[in-house]
């Protein structure tokens, strides 16, 4: 038997909803309107800087990376006095790998706790889904790791510090046309992936430019872990090299079911590949593959070595390409600040938008007219030995 | 021809995995008739024990995976056991009475619990799982390869499957569980504690989760805490192909959706992959609800 | 309350939509945006209320119908070129969202035939088959952006049009359970043979029962494209629809009040639990087992054993 008081409380509440059925909603809006207080804003000795990524959900292990690059700046740029005089605080939240949770994250950053400037996502559909917030609010947003085209198209206020899927798609093609000098390839892409869709297409563009010729195009969804089908069939066409176009994870495991299948030919993947669990979970099998990449931790540029090191120190690992980039974002953001002199929305875009010849882990950023970074990318082999183009 | 031989063989190491689940899902099934959700996830936990207690064991016994590798599948299948007869205990006990779909919201939250708990407690991102059988090669021509891993994985499911056939036809508890399957409260009458045989069906489930999260992270060396969602969907898929609460049917089951997978996914259109095994699922409801070896219930007016 | 005196609350309730939408600026985008997914969520819980609840057919592809109305939606303003604030919109998303909801109910009638012959569990997997079918099906479809999503959908929907469409939907959805003619329904949920006996035409009952919830989704979907303005096919999986799932169980199935509160309260829910992000699904998850164990009938229970149940307490007068 359930206590009397609940019921003859929910017994008014229901008698009183029944009564104004259709009204319920603008009932429940009033009480939210009085519950809403006013937004936080910050301090007058903090500039607050919002970031947005996937912490939890399927994509958690990339939202945790660029965290960890982020909140190191963060560190790093307070320690040494912070920017115009104030400290950074980074407000993160966490957009559970969906869309729509990444356009409400943002919507209450900028609206509710006021931040000057927006830091995320990595998945373009994420990106995608929270620019339109920025742009119209008058915000700057800057994307880690969003390699998608579309989404710097979304407006004057949008930037990325990576290069483009058609730009990687492309280094990858000529790597495989030019220097590795095959011709027959087969591609492997996660259809469920919008990154991995798009690469998959932009290599294929590329690659048939170039007068290649793409044998079999073979497809799985993420999350999959058995690979040996499409696996199968792709050795049946007898491609010279197999591309896969995924993240690190199902990349790892298509590598090493092809070579237990006695798949003998090179693979090569993009910087979805980019990640320590690449060698661990790939093991061996990893010999004979290459991917296109934002940076080399092996690179002897000093800023590469420091923020290897530093990262080391504070989290007790070696940074992915996601948190270089995701440390170069928030990195150009406070650079810009300084040079804009304000966090004014159209003053600090403006400063964004002019970076020029920024000295990133990732390699030297200029942003161009189309607010994308004009900068080189890598493409590193499985072993010790990286090769740069 | 080698390359059709070679999906044979792909289809149904794929399969076995997707048999060996699916026993679990027959099994509870079977005695309580509802769809156990979070058996996907005890196949989760089944694994990440394996993760966590293969290194430490395999030193001790002196780095034999003869000896290690049955001590880490027993660790795993006690570990999921307690789980399951934990959840069984705390969330469906207390329902029983109630209505199905009662049990099958409470499935579905635990199997959420599970999930996200899963994320926090392990961490998210995917883990390496060590090796623990052996990776002979058993044939290898330039064409066609077997190894010894999917043989293992293949030999566990139809051991395990006799063996469960065994204990639920031949032993008193295996009676037991009959009878509660055929009518609880009779059951009772009859002097058979429900509880325990409940209990007992949690036992085995979740040993046969275990079990198989084990043999998959073998098979498929890459476990994150949201492993266990579409391998179980799929297993439950087969185990309602093969006949519900049917314990060779599970089996076949699994193997068959194995196999078309394979080949759909080999001759046809990979993209279509995850919708292949639902479609099979809906022709099967509609067409022979009873599956391939079930029996048809008429309903009780 | 008869039919008359529930369309004048209707159309009070859309002419306070209207002008409440007036003030919408004053509103903090943040808030408004939950507002905006709180009347999504209740016109999506209201009508899958109505093949869960009232029809007792369980259903768990309430997403994939959802998805249909919002890329139908998103196809016909796209191609018909509206932009928001112009004055076309006020035709084209009337437009967009009804297409988007029939739609949504041919599937729905697609998806009412098996649950001619399934029940329970298998009716409950076969409808998650169903809306994880769709969501593949969009997933291939080039024209319709596959993974990479359908961008560039006009932000058309706001206060008025979501909470014009709850008003209705509600409406709609009580008129239909309330009438002489709903009985059948409840006939149908509560003893399907029993019903079949006395004559009624459990047949009709259920399809209609997935056409009309399934129209209401998609109207929702359609709303919800036009609200974020980039939909992929990973939105609709069958996560959504157990969450819509939840709601109807939280607030009580067949209780159209309790499952608008449920709505409400756990959209409200996950917001407030964001400062400890990592733990709210946890949580989330957790509370919903409590809440079956402790209140299986929903938080709310059903309208009418709730009214009986109370009535049965104050005539025992139990002690507080």
């Amino acid at each position: 038997m359930q206590p009397l008081p609940l019921d003859s409380y929910l017994n008014r509440f229901s008698t009183a909803i029944r009564a104004c059925l259709g009204l319920h909603p603008l009932v429940a809006l009033c009480g939210i309107l009085l519950l809403a207080g006013c937004g936080g804003g910050g301090g007058d000795n903090t500039i607050q800087i919002g970031e947005y990524s996937s912490l939890t959900g399927t994509a958690a292990t990339f939202g945790t990376s660029t965290h960890k690059g982020a909140t190191l700046v963060m560190q790093e740029t307070n320690a040494s006095g912070g920017v115009l005089g104030k400290q950074i605080k980074l407000l993160t939240e966490d957009t559970q790998s969906k869309p729509e949770e990444a356009a409400t994250v943002v919507t209450k950053l900028i609206t509710r706790d006021g931040v000057k400037a927006v830091v995320g996502e990595v998945a373009s559909g994420r990106t995608l889904a929270a620019a339109p917030i920025c742009q119209s609010n008058g915000v700057p947003m800057i994307t880690p790791s969003s390699t998608n085209p579309k989404v710097t198209q979304v407006g004057d206020y949008i930037f990325r510090v990576c290069f483009t899927d058609d730009f990687q798609g492309d280094v990858i093609a000529r790597f495989v046309h030019n220097s590795l000098n095959l011709k027959r390839a087969a591609i492997l892409k996660d259809v469920k992936n919008e990154y991995s869709v798009g690469l998959a297409h932009y290599f294929a563009q590329s690659f048939k430019q170039m007068g290649g010729e793409v044998v079999v195009e073979q497809a799985y969804s993420e999350g999959d872990n058995d690979f040996k089908a499409q696996l199968t069939a792709i050795k049946a066409a007898d491609p010279e090299i197999i591309i896969v176009p995924g993240y690190y994870n199902e990349a790892a495991l298509i590598v090493k079911q092809g070579r237990e299948l006695n798949i003998k030919v090179p693979f090569m993947g993009g910087d979805g590949w980019d990640s320590a669990k690449l060698l661990e979970i790939g093991g061996a099998s990893m010999e004979g593959t290459y991917y296109a990449n934002h940076y080399s931790t092996s690179d002897p540029r000093p800023v590469v070595q420091n923020f290897v090191k530093k990262f080391h120190e504070k989290y007790n690992e070696t940074p992915d390409a996601i948190a270089a980039l995701s440390y170069d974002a928030v990195s150009i953001l406070m650079d810009a600040i300084r040079r804009a002199g304000s966090t004014d929305g159209p003053k600090l875009r403006d400063a964004i938008a002019a970076t020029k010849d920024f000295d990133g882990v990732s390699g030297t950023i200029t942003i161009d007219n189309n607010r994308n970074a004009s900068k080189s990318a890598v493409v590193l082999a499985s072993g010790p030995d990286d090769r740069q183009e | 021809m080698s390359e059709l031989l070679q999906q044979i063989i792909n289809g149904i190491s794929l399969g076995s995995i997707y048999a060996l689940i699916a026993l679990g899902y027959t099994m509870v099934y079977g005695v309580l008739r509802f769809i156990n959700f979070p058996h996907g996830d005890a196949f989760m936990v089944g694994a990440f024990v394996g993760y966590y207690a293969a290194p430490r064991i395999v030193p001790l016994v002196g780095g034999s995976l003869l000896i290690a590798g049955p001590i880490t599948l027993l660790l795993s299948m006690l570990v999921c056991s307690a789980l399951g007869v934990t959840i069984e205990k705390l969330a469906y006990r207390p329902l029983r009475p109630r209505p199905k779909l009662t049990i099958l919201i409470t499935a579905i939250g635990i199997s959420l619990f599970l999930e996200f708990g899963g994320q926090l407690v392990f961490g998210p991102d995917p883990k390496s799982f060590p090796t623990l059988l052996p990776s002979a090669v058993i044939i290898n021509t330039p064409n066609l390869v077997l190894r010894s891993t999917p043989v293992i994985v293949i030999a566990t499911t139809v051991g395990l499957m006799l063996l469960l056939r065994f204990i639920v036809m031949k032993t008193k508890l295996g009676t037991a569980m009959r009878a509660v399957s055929y009518n609880q409260s009779a059951a009772s009458l009859m002097g058979i504690n429900i509880d325990t045989v409940i209990s007992f069906t949690f036992v085995l489930g979740s040993s046969l989760a275990a079990a198989a999260g084990i043999l998959y992270g073998s098979l498929y060396p890459s476990i994150n805490p949201l492993m266990g969602v579409f391998p179980g969907l799929k297993a439950f898929i087969s185990a309602v192909l093969g006949g519900i609460g049917n314990i060779p049917g599970a089996a076949i089951g699994g193997f068959i959706i194995g196999l078309i997978e394979t080949f759909v996914t080999g001759y046809l259109s990979p993209t279509y992959r995850d919708a292949i095994a639902f479609g099979i699922l809906i022709l099967i409801l509609l067409f022979k609800p009873s599956g391939i070896l079930g029996r048809a219930e008429s309903e009780k007016v | 309350m008869g039919v008359h005196a529930t369309k004048v609350v209707l159309l009070a309730a859309i002419a306070i939509s209207f002008i409440v939408s007036l003030f919408q600026s004053q509103i903090n985008p943040y808030f408004l945006q939950i507002i905006i997914y709180i009347g999504i969520n209740i016109i999506l819980a209201t009508s899958l209320n109505l093949i869960n609840g009232y029809a007792g057919q369980f259903s768990l592809g309430h997403a994939g119908f959802m998805a249909l109305g919002g890329y139908t939606g998103a196809v016909v303003s796209t191609t018909l070129g509206a932009t928001p604030g112009g004055s076309s919109a006020v035709i084209i998303l009337p437009l967009a969202l009804v297409l988007g909801g029939i739609v949504a109910a041919l599937a729905g009638l697609l998806v009412g035939i098996p649950s001619l012959r399934l029940r329970g569990d298998y009716l409950a997997i076969t409808t998650l088959g169903f809306g994880e079918i769709i969501r593949v099906v969009i997933q291939n479809l080039d024209f319709l952006g596959g993974a990479r999503g359908f961008t560039g959908i006009p932000k058309l929907t706001n206060f008025f049009w979501v909470f014009s469409v709850v008003s209705i939907t509600v409406f709609v959805i009580s008129n239909l359970v309330n009438s002489s003619y709903g009985k059948g329904f409840l006939a149908v949920r509560d003893d399907e043979i029993a019903a079949q006996a006395m004559g009624i035409n459990t047949t009709k009952y259920k399809v209609v029962a997935f056409v009309t919830g399934a129209f209401f989704a998609g109207v929702a979907g359609g709303l919800y494209a036009h609200f974020v303005s980039y939909i992929n096919p990973q939105q609709f999986s069958f996560i959504r629809s157990i969450e819509i799932v939840v709601m109807v169980i939280v607030g009580g199935m067949g209780n159209t009040p309790g499952v608008i509160i449920a709505a409400a309260l756990l959209t409200i829910l996950p917001e407030a639990l964001r400062p400890i992000a990592e733990y709210r699904m946890v949580i989330y998850s957790l509370s919903l087992v409590i809440i079956m164990i402790t209140r299986p009938q929903g938080l709310f229970g059903r309208e009418l054993s709730l009214r009986s149940l109370l009535g049965r307490l104050r005539k025992q007068a139990m002690p507080v």
